[in-house]
């Protein structure tokens, strides 16, 4: 455990121990009123460092330059991987177009690879899409955290300065779990885009199950 | 083969590369459509014998689509359908049979996956 980690874990117990030990007293009415005082002075000191702590983190700026700089970048990614496969299928249909005027029929098959091959625009289109659709839940979960700290703590410095009425987060279903045929939302869990490889159902797989029906 | 076929897919490269692979497996007549919707209303008015649908669209998706076609009271309702789709998973194939769909390729794929897929559509 790095001593960074130590740090928060020893302030996470320690706020959760001046919590417990001002409501078992307040509940017993054992102690005298001013050392409950006492620790609720101590509880706001902390929740005081965490909030300069998180302002050091910088998060409102990374919410508002980083995600929003790499969302950018990755945009630009599908565009330029769509407009350089739109290149060299073009390239492809003047090849083919040739190879017919020549009478070259070999050559369709070697462009039909290309054709193939050049599928990885989509699919990467999608990988990324799902990535980018990560980032803006981590975006907003950032934007959540920043709201219930300003809301707790004060503003933190940094942070932007609307961040009321959010979309309900909505993510936090767990993927893991066992879908039902019957109940799955169709127009939301069916929807997860390309398969890492590891993971991936194979058109094997599919022609099998397909087979099942018959 | 002048049977027309209907090729749906909010990837214009992918639109590209089918329809330049059906043109290789000699299928002239091909039209596209961006998603579910642009695609129903073009069944609607043209007679087609293949529709080869990507599922993952918006505002109609490509299951939706296999729906209103299935659900329609309409000649079109049997047309042969094949789900070409990078959902692959298990769920998706049982729901799209359960819907009616043909065939399902899953991407990335190659053009003989295609062509026998096709094949074994039409000849049913």
């Amino acid at each position: 455990m790095t001593d960074m980690a130590q740090d928060k874990s020893y302030e996470r117990g320690q706020v959760i121990q001046i919590i417990n030990s001002v409501i078992d007293k307040m509940e017993q009415n054992t102690a005298p009123t001013h050392e409950i005082v006492s620790h609720i002075a101590e509880l706001a000191q902390t929740l005081d460092k965490l909030k300069k702590e998180i302002a050091e983190t910088d998060a409102g700026a990374a919410k508002e330059e980083q995600i929003r700089s790499a969302t950018d970048e990755l945009d630009a990614i599908v565009s330029s991987t769509a407009e350089a496969t739109n290149d060299i299928l073009a390239a492809c249909e003047q090849i083919e177009k040739y190879a017919e005027e020549n009478d070259i029929p070999q050559i369709a098959e070697y462009v039909s690879n290309i054709y193939v091959a050049c599928g990885f625009q989509d699919i990467t289109g999608q990988r990324i899409t799902k990535v980018v659709g990560a980032m803006r839940v981590i975006e907003n979960k950032v934007d959540r955290l920043l709201k219930m700290l300003d809301d707790h703590v004060g503003p933190i410095p940094g942070a932007p300065a609307q961040v009321a009425d959010l979309p309900a987060d909505t993510s936090a279903s767990n993927s893991n779990e066992p879908v039902s045929i019957e109940t799955v939302d169709e127009k939301k869990d069916l929807l997860n885009g390309p398969q890492l490889p590891e993971k991936a159902v194979t058109q094997d797989d599919i022609d099998k199950l397909l087979a099942e029906f018959d | 083969m002048n049977m027309n076929v209907l090729v749906v897919d909010d990837y214009q490269t992918m639109v590209r590369i089918i329809k330049n692979l059906l043109k290789q497996i000699g299928f002239s007549n091909v039209d596209e459509a961006a998603d579910g919707k642009e695609a129903f209303d073009k069944i609607q008015s043209k007679e087609y014998g293949l529709i080869i649908s990507d599922w993952n669209m918006e505002p109609m998706t490509g299951l939706e689509l296999l729906k209103e076609v299935r659900g329609a009271q309409a000649a079109f309702s049997n047309v042969p359908f094949i789900m070409v789709t990078a959902e692959s998973k298990t769920e998706n194939v049982i729901i799209a049979k359960q819907a009616g769909v043909n065939n399902y390729i899953v991407k990335p794929f190659n053009a003989e996956t295609l062509k026998s897929k096709i094949d074994s559509v039409l000849a049913a």
